[in-house]
């Protein structure tokens, strides 16, 4: 069957559908990870966007049940050079061509992906539609004029419930705005007893949980879609050490009075470096955001940039410069993506130990 | 950190002749890495004994020392130039050696040479294997059960706990040299003995086999500051137990997950942040296919062949940005400079698939063991890129230039099953045609992966490829059918054989539905920021990415992989044409598909494009360039032969017209040309039967010199002394080439003489005539050429100049001639003629400051001699004396007969020079690894019709001193001559014999003449592979022995008066054991 993309711009691209039949808008973006197709099919952050990969060969290893960084798929579409038919490793279940097709999810192949790519770059990303109805390219221009991108990703993706994953350590309460496991799995194997609370849950239900400390996730969307969280978190500063990665990095700085804006094209791929500004040591890092905090409006706030990327001076990490907290727009607990931030928890959870420091600063 | 001021003249070291595991790969690291310190303001002095490279050029270096690579020259030089700091970790392993014995021996600490990018203890630490098993335990990190052995005893005493196969791994080797796989203890003592004696501190290690896992190798890079990157990570398809250097390899990897690949990732970077190495390094793992469980094999604290590899796969140059390393910059303070914007500190990410596959020179040994094992084998590669990796493959089979034009060994049809299943089973360089053959025939998945170990994801796409096959045979003619065919690489040939249509069918109806390749960038980063490289490969997509300025422009055709017969050196001539076209204005575009080079560089064109030197490859490109010319002199034979399906495409050739260039290499034209200018040949004919063989034979009388015409290197050349062996050489070479006649010719013993010559079709200039030492009948490739010639008289220069400049005028030749001639009883003959670059051309320009292939390319542009300020005749000749001498890789080779003959067998050169001839023979010998004991033992076995002349060598080995040791029949000939001889057992008579007295090490120098008789079996044979394994010179040329004698003689006479040669009689001695 052929499958059919649509950019707002008009590019149209026609492949191979692979995976599940029908049509969905998303934005669509790239990623330039050459591994780690899985944790991206399955990271929360991707929720209503179409994701492209530039490494053509995708599929090669299969889908396992191990490297699952959500409980399902939360993309609007895969977009792929060419997905392997055939996976081959020994911890593969599935083919994705079978993966997506149960979580109803489309796929495309045998496209130009580098085309489309450098059109993302060039023109920033856009809305698309992805289809595998067999109709003229104006009926869908139609529909996808007519659809309005999400706003509401976080509600969709964050956990419904309070869930507990008991330990002996210090308690986390940890703010589930589309949360990857990796961060859990961090915090759990540091011996946190974490908390993983739904993104709307207010201070006060945050504080009647006792936490040690509170972990601000990664999440898709704009921060400002929202500003019930912004509150929550101004109003959690100062009585917690607090950690903030991604969305929950940006939500950090919006509480404390910075702004953030949405970037042409934005970063995902898991070869990013970031310059820790402190130490003149730069990581390469996994990074998947199309929203940045601005650097020019951290003046007159409580912040400290800590941490810039490489490649385009963006902000990368924060610090309160009062209280025990601080953020990064990237992604330490990898998965995908390189092991070389995971420091940035052992710093955290050494706050954790250090809390009463903290919360009379 | 920036750069570190302090450092104002740094001392860098090449890496020496081209041998099997150290290629051209060094001269492109060396050459960024000059060229890097240089732009940064610092004096650079460079070091190496190799002619053919670019980064010998003067303008690479301030200073270029083209001398032998011993600790004692460098040690000259430090001490000559005082350098504050030497950067040995571009030189490949004999760049590491050296400096370790400099630093060893104190005289860095003394002289104030810091040593660059890694410390003496790094080099150390990751080259001894228990300094390093023991660093990998502090780290954690898994090594196989292993032991460090000293004698054969140890390693058996180990095999025995662990079990077999085990893995034998001489230390500081090259290319794994000595080392191998025992299943027995036979293999094992055998093996082990090799390798302590190859080892230069006797050491093997002898380690747990972890045969069928996955190998995979990162190339990391780090910095003062700590920062450390993977700049690419590869997978091998063999798995291991095959040599990373004779494997198949794509990147990135393929096959693993991100879990395993940032598993192995942190692993390699942990590495080398312990060994503390600040530059690039190369961590080679091993990966169980069914578990988390992994290892680490090796790791070269330097850049590698890997690195070069690496830099070409990814765009980025990593000897560019270690040499910059090196001098204090940290990573992020270096821009990346493929985007011109971001820095160096970040991981490339690739949007298409490399692959790479070793170009084995098992078409010039066809006696070599074709096995592969851990000791590489391949002289060279070739790497392709493409978006899906069945087309990377396909290409890359299609660049190696083995007349394969996809996955299909045409003979391999012919196998049973069983032998077919038997050959898979043990890697050697045609198993991934075995493969293709295997699917062909229906046969399964699981079975084959079952045998050969490799992983189901590339058997599967080797499946897919011969689905396809299939589909073409068999399905209706469709649009959709041929567009999934090219996209998964397939040759419009390929397709044509397939589908039963001819090739010409596929063109056009390509060409009437517009399916043609589209060129994309290597940009470093998967198109995520804006690049401008020029760096471009062709694929069957939908955008295409070239740029062109609107200027003309010309093709060049690079030289392809590294094979016997066509080295660096056409690469060298290839990289000056380039830079002589940009100069002239005008656009140099490049074809090629080595990434050992300098040519692929893609700083060096205006634009690169990495693909095959294969007509339809070229051509395409040809069709998007739309150049004013292709210029085909530099990239050896390889490029010829393409030159001839571009004429027929309508192409223009710039240069020397190829009517012209046939006329030269077709035998009946090139008569009828002398006779026109009354230039004499040795008289012969072509013939494509055997009864007209005979009949030619017949009136020639033996011996002759039969090849066939078009030949690389000499390829299937031989001397031929009878009838029977005549029979035997015409039933094989017709079934070598078919479609071109055998040559014949009277085999003239002489003094071979070879001349390069610059040609504008008027002016003829002669930069240089060089005379080989060995006489007419060793290739000239395997010669020691002598320049200035040292016998000629200035008349017989004269007339070779004369002789020159009428054959390049006959030929209308517009650039580049190289003619052989033999001196024959005082008459001149031409023996070949070769209107292109030559083998010689980077070492004439070297010695006599011609720069001969760029003053060719202008001439081919339009300028002439006059116009450039050269007015023809022979250049003057300096008062120095430079000679260059072969290089051979024999140890490598098991099976190969060393013996010097017709057929070329060096795989590199070096350079010796100095003010008179001795001392130049003396420096040559020497860089070229011949060592030359001022006294010790000889052994001398000599055939019959040598005896005489030898008599005379045995008599001045004699007056030096040496001690004589002979079988029987040369040694009663000596005797007679009254030299004193120790008589040893020939083999026959039983040990101790004379193999003992080699493998005993108590021989300084083998001369063998026992040229007869190429099989293993015979004597001569065993004496000569017995001498070379055991790193003993293996001498096999009467003029090569003479060369050495006269060296020896005039450096040591004055250390040393001769006595009176004593008349002692003959003994017979019994040889103890």
């Amino acid at each position: 069957m052929r499958a059919k993309l649509l950019l707002e711009d008009g590019t149209t691209f026609e492949g191979d559908s692979y995976g599940a039949e029908g049509e969905q808008v998303g934005e669509v973006v790239f990623n330039t990870g050459m591994t780690g197709y899985q944790e991206v099919l399955t990271d929360p952050s991707y929720c209503g966007q179409i994701v492209t990969m530039t490494y053509p060969l995708i599929g090669n290893y299969g889908l396992n049940r191990h490297d699952l960084e959500s409980r399902s798929p939360f993309v609007h579409g895969f977009i792929t050079r060419e997905e392997a038919q055939v996976p081959s490793h020994w911890r593969s279940e599935q083919s994705i061509s079978h993966w997506l097709k149960e979580y109803g999810i489309l796929g495309i192949s045998g496209i130009d992906t580098r085309m489309l790519t450098k059109k993302l770059r060039i023109h920033g990303t856009m809305k698309g539609l992805l289809s595998t109805a067999n109709e003229p390219w104006e009926a869908l221009a139609e529909r996808l004029g007519a659809a309005e991108l999400m706003h509401d990703q976080v509600a969709r993706v964050s956990t419904k419930n309070i869930h507990v994953s008991p330990n002996y350590g210090p308690r986390v309460v940890l703010m589930d705005f589309g949360a990857k496991y990796g961060q859990q799995r961090e915090l759990t194997k540091r011996g946190c007893d974490v908390v993983v609370v739904p993104w709307n849950t207010s201070a006060e239900e945050v504080h009647r949980l006792r936490p040690d400390g509170v972990f601000l996730s990664n999440g898709p969307g704009d921060p400002k879609d929202i500003p019930t969280a912004i509150q929550t978190v101004e109003r959690l500063l100062g009585h917690y050490p607090l950690f903030g990665i991604c969305l929950g990095h940006q939500l950090f700085a919006l509480a404390c009075g910075a702004d953030t804006e949405k970037m042409k094209f934005g970063h995902r791929g898991s070869n990013q470096p970031v310059k820790e500004l402190a130490t003149g040591r730069t990581a390469i890092t996994s990074q998947n955001h199309g929203y940045t905090v601005r650097i020019d409006s951290l003046t007159n706030t409580p912040l400290e940039l800590t941490h810039v990327a490489l490649n385009d001076g963006t902000c990368e990490g924060l610090a309160h410069k009062e209280y025990a907290a601080f953020s990064v727009q990237y992604h330490p607990e990898a998965a995908p993506g390189p092991h070389d931030s995971s420091y940035l928890f052992d710093q955290f959870v050494e706050m954790l130990t250090k809390k009463e420091d903290a919360v009379h600063a | 950190m920036p750069k570190d001021t302090t450092l104002k003249k740094i001392l860098v070291i090449g890496s020496g002749p081209i041998v099997i595991g150290q290629a051209a790969e060094f001269d492109y690291a060396g050459t960024q890495a000059c060229q890097s310190l240089r732009e940064e303001g610092i004096e650079v002095i460079l070091i190496n004994s190799n002619p053919a490279t670019i980064m010998t050029d003067t303008d690479i270096a301030d200073k270029v020392y083209i001398e032998p690579m011993t600790p004692e020259f460098v040690t000259q030089i430090i001490r000559k130039e005082r350098p504050d700091g030497l950067l040995p970790t571009l030189g490949g392993q004999t760049g590491l050696n050296l400096a370790v014995k400099l630093a060893e021996s104190g005289v860095l600490e003394r002289e104030g040479v810091r040593l660059l990018g890694t410390e003496l203890h790094a080099i150390t630490c990751a080259e001894d294997r228990d300094l390093f098993r023991n660093l990998m335990r502090e780290l954690n990190e898994p090594v196989p059960d292993s032991d460090i052995v000293h004698t054969v005893e140890e390693a058996v005493t180990f095999a025995e706990g662990i079990g077999y196969p085990v893995i034998v791994r001489p230390a500081y080797t090259l290319g794994g040299s000595g080392g191998g796989i025992a299943h027995t203890e036979e293999e094992l003592r055998e093996t082990v003995e090799n390798g302590i004696r190859n080892s230069p501190i006797g050491q093997c290690l002898v380690e747990q086999s972890i045969a069928g896992f996955k190998e995979v190798e990162y190339e990391v890079m780090r910095d003062a500051a700590d920062n450390a990157i993977v700049v690419c990570n590869m997978e091998n398809f063999d798995p291991v137990g095959v040599h990373t250097g004779d494997s198949i390899v794509f990147a990135p990897t393929q096959t693993l997950s991100d879990r395993e690949h940032q598993m192995l990732r942190s692993a390699s970077l942990k590495i080398i942040r312990a060994l503390d190495i600040r530059g690039g390094c190369n961590v080679q793992l091993a990966l169980d296919p069914h578990s988390f469980q992994y290892y680490v094999i090796e790791v070269n604290p330097r850049v590698s062949r890997s690195s070069a590899l690496a830099s070409k796969a990814t765009g980025y140059p990593i000897a560019r940005i270690a040499a910059k390393i090196a001098i204090g910059y940290h990573l992020d303070e270096i821009i990346n400079p493929v985007t011109g914007e971001t820095t160096a500190c970040f991981e490339p990410s690739l949007d298409y698939v490399v692959s790479k596959i070793p170009r084995w020179p098992f078409d010039k040994f066809i006696d070599a063991n074709r096995k592969l094992g851990t000791q590489m084998k391949a002289t060279g590669e070739v790497m392709s890129i493409g978006r899906t990796l069945e087309e990377s493959l396909l290409k890359a089979i299609r660049s190696l230039e083995i007349d394969l034009d996809h996955i299909q060994l045409p003979e391999a049809n012919q196998l049973d099953r069983e032998s077919l299943m038997r050959r898979l089973a043990t890697p050697d360089d045609e198993r991934l045609y075995l493969l293709g053959e295997w699917f062909r025939r229906g046969e399964s998945l699981e079975e084959v992966h079952q045998i050969t170990r490799i992983d189901r994801f590339y058997l599967g796409k080797i499946e897919k490829i011969v689905a396809l096959e299939k589909e073409l045979a068999e399905e209706e003619w469709s649009f959709d059918l041929l567009s999934r065919a090219k996209r998964l690489g397939f040759t419009d040939r390929s397709i044509a054989r397939f589908s039963k249509k001819s090739e010409e069918d596929i063109r056009l109806y390509r060409q009437e539905k517009g399916l043609r390749p589209v060129y994309k960038v290597v940009d470093t980063c998967a198109a995520e920021f804006e690049a401008a490289t020029p760096y471009y490969y062709s694929t069957y997509e939908w955008e295409d990415e070239v740029v062109k300025s609107g200027k003309d422009t010309v093709v060049v055709l690079g030289s392809g992989p590294i094979r016997i017969g066509q080295g660096v050196e056409f690469d060298y001539a290839t990289v000056h044409a380039i830079q002589a076209i940009r100069d002239a204005g005008l656009e140099a575009v490049i074809i090629n598909n080595n990434p050992e080079t300098v040519s692929t560089d893609f700083n060096i064109s205006d634009r690169l494009y990495f693909d095959p030197l294969y007509i339809e490859d070229v051509l395409h490109i040809i069709e998007k360039e739309q150049p004013v010319g292709v210029i085909v002199q530099f990239g050896g034979q390889t490029a010829l032969n393409l030159a001839r399906d571009l004429r027929d495409a309508g192409i223009p050739i710039l240069g020397t017209s190829l009517d012209e260039i046939d006329r030269a290499e077709d035998r009946e034209k090139f008569e009828r040309l002398l006779g026109e200018v009354g230039i004499p040949q040795p008289p012969g004919k072509g013939v494509t039967s055997i009864d007209e063989a005979l009949e030619v034979v017949r009136k020639l009388g033996f011996p002759v010199l039969v090849r066939p015409s078009y030949v690389i290197g000499g390829r299937a050349m031989e001397i031929v002394y009878s009838e029977k062996e005549l029979l035997n050489y015409m039933a094989a070479a017709v079934k070598v080439n078919p479609n071109h006649p055998v040559l014949i010719d009277r085999y003239l013993q002489g003094k071979e003489i070879e001349v390069d010559a610059i040609s504008d079709g008027d002016r003829v200039m002669v930069p240089g005539i060089m005379e080989h030492i060995e006489r007419a009948g060793v290739h000239s490739g395997d010669s020691i050429a002598v320049y200035p010639p040292r016998s000629l008289t200035s008349q017989q220069k004269e007339r070779l100049v004369e002789m020159t400049t009428q054959l390049a005028r006959a030929l209308k030749t517009k650039g580049l001639i190289n003619i052989q001639f033999v001196l024959h009883e005082d008459e001149i003959y031409v023996l070949e003629v070769n209107p292109r670059a030559s083998r010689t051309v980077p070492f004439l320009s070297k010695v006599t400051g011609v720069p001969m292939a760029r003053v060719a390319t202008r001439i081919i542009l339009g300028e002439n001699l006059l116009s450039q300020g050269y007015t023809g005749g022979l250049w003057p000749e300096g008062d120095d004396v430079a000679v260059k001498v072969p290089v051979f890789s024999f140890a490598k080779l098991r099976r190969v007969d060393v013996t010097l003959g017709p057929e070329m067998k060096s795989t590199g050169e070096v350079m010796g020079r100095d003010r008179d001839y001795a001392r130049a023979v003396y420096k040559g010998l020497l860089a070229g690894g011949v060592s030359l004991p001022r006294f010790g033992t000889i052994i001398a076995t000599i055939s019959d019709k040598d005896k005489e002349e030898a008599m005379l060598l045995m008599h001045r080995f004699h007056q030096l001193g040496y001690q004589i040791v002979a079988t029987s029949g040369t040694a009663e000939m000596l005797t007679a001559e009254g030299l004193p001889v120790t008589q040893v057992n020939k083999l026959k008579d039983g040990s101790p014999h004379i193999l003992d007295w080699i493998r005993e090490g108590k021989a300084d120098l083998v001369v063998n003449t026992w040229t007869r008789g190429k099989t293993p079996e015979r004597d001569g044979f065993r004496i000569r592979r017995e001498a070379v394994e055991h790193g003993i010179a293996c001498l096999t040329s009467l003029d090569t022995v003479e060369a050495l004698l006269t060296t020896l003689a005039s450096i040591y006479l004055t250390a040393e008066a001769i006595g009176q040669p004593k008349e002692a009689p003959v003994q017979k001695v019994e040889v103890t054991v």
